[in-house]
């Protein structure tokens, strides 16, 4: 069985992902944090780009790095940052440090008959923060040619009497 | 289009009705430009320029974001449509992670389970 995924901006500062998953919490997380398989889910292969490297030590205090290559892009792009708290099987907390203003994201477990609630919190420094991640996120080319089509559009209706 | 029939019409062709925002928007077309290109290119004061681009952004015609510290000016969406369409974007983006990490805890799932079958064989 497929679980939904929600998303939802619950405050200026911060972004909610959730999703229910069919196993005990020890599973979810095991799955979620052993490098091995976060090289298999993390890059979607519907989004076109590969790792080239996954390095995640998922403990109190240690780093991740993970990188990748997408044919669009020149350069292999890092994304990287610390773990701040991790106690298995019910939280990791980690930091985005790629670029200034990252959130500060927190994944829970949390099991209940059998299946497990993933809540994915990230916490933007500030509100322009994430609308500035909103804003940047929003530049690739189906963003740009929706707004192309808009303007379009607009100035068909301002030509017409 | 879906984000017209929502848009402010009125507000809209107010925004177009003055040829220096046409020329502004036409400009951003070519490429994405700091306030202070724009104010550049149509030989104009910072401060006249923002408040051209203020309108253009009212009427969701451009929108602004402060990378570093020059704010950069684009066609763009009126802000909660971009918003409810990057949201839409995220959620994809996580849901088919999720589907993979589904198929990943089916897998350690029936790992647990074989293992509990070698401790208590089934009846």
């Amino acid at each position: 069985m497929r679980n939904p995924t929600t998303v939802e901006r619950t405050s200026e500062r911060e972004i909610v992902v959730t999703r229910t998953f069919n196993g005990p919490a020890h599973v979810v997380f095991e799955a979620w944090s052993r490098p091995e398989y976060i090289k298999r889910w993390w890059v979607p292969s519907s989004f076109g780009m590969t790792f080239v490297s996954c390095e995640a030590d998922v403990r109190t205090g240690g780093t991740y790095r993970f990188v990748f290559s997408h044919p669009a892009a020149e350069q292999p792009m890092a994304f990287f940052g610390r773990y701040i708290d991790v106690t298995p099987p019910s939280r990791i907390v980690w930091t985005n440090e790629e670029g200034a203003d990252g959130p500060i994201s927190t994944v829970t477990f949390e099991e209940k008959d059998g299946q497990t609630l993933l809540v994915l919190r990230e916490l933007y420094p500030s509100k322009q923060a994430l609308d500035d991640a909103i804003a940047s996120g929003s530049t690739g080319t189906s963003g740009a040619s929706e707004q192309f089509e808009l303007l379009d559009e607009l100035l068909v209706s301002l030509a017409s009497p | 289009m879906v984000q017209l029939r929502h848009a402010p019409l009125d507000v809209s062709f107010a925004a177009l009705s003055d040829p220096t925002r046409r020329g502004i928007l036409e400009r951003l077309g070519q490429a994405d430009a700091s306030i202070t290109d724009l104010a550049e290119t149509f030989q104009m004061t910072l401060t006249g320029m923002k408040k051209h681009v203020g309108v253009l952004e009212q009427a969701g015609l451009v929108t602004t974001a402060k990378v570093g510290r020059v704010r950069t000016c684009r066609l763009g969406l009126r802000r909660l449509e971009e918003e409810a369409a990057w949201i839409e974007r995220y959620r994809q983006l996580w849901d088919a992670r999720f589907d993979v990490l589904d198929e990943i805890v089916a897998e350690l799932n029936r790992g647990d389970k074989s293992k509990d079958r070698k401790e208590r064989p089934t009846p």
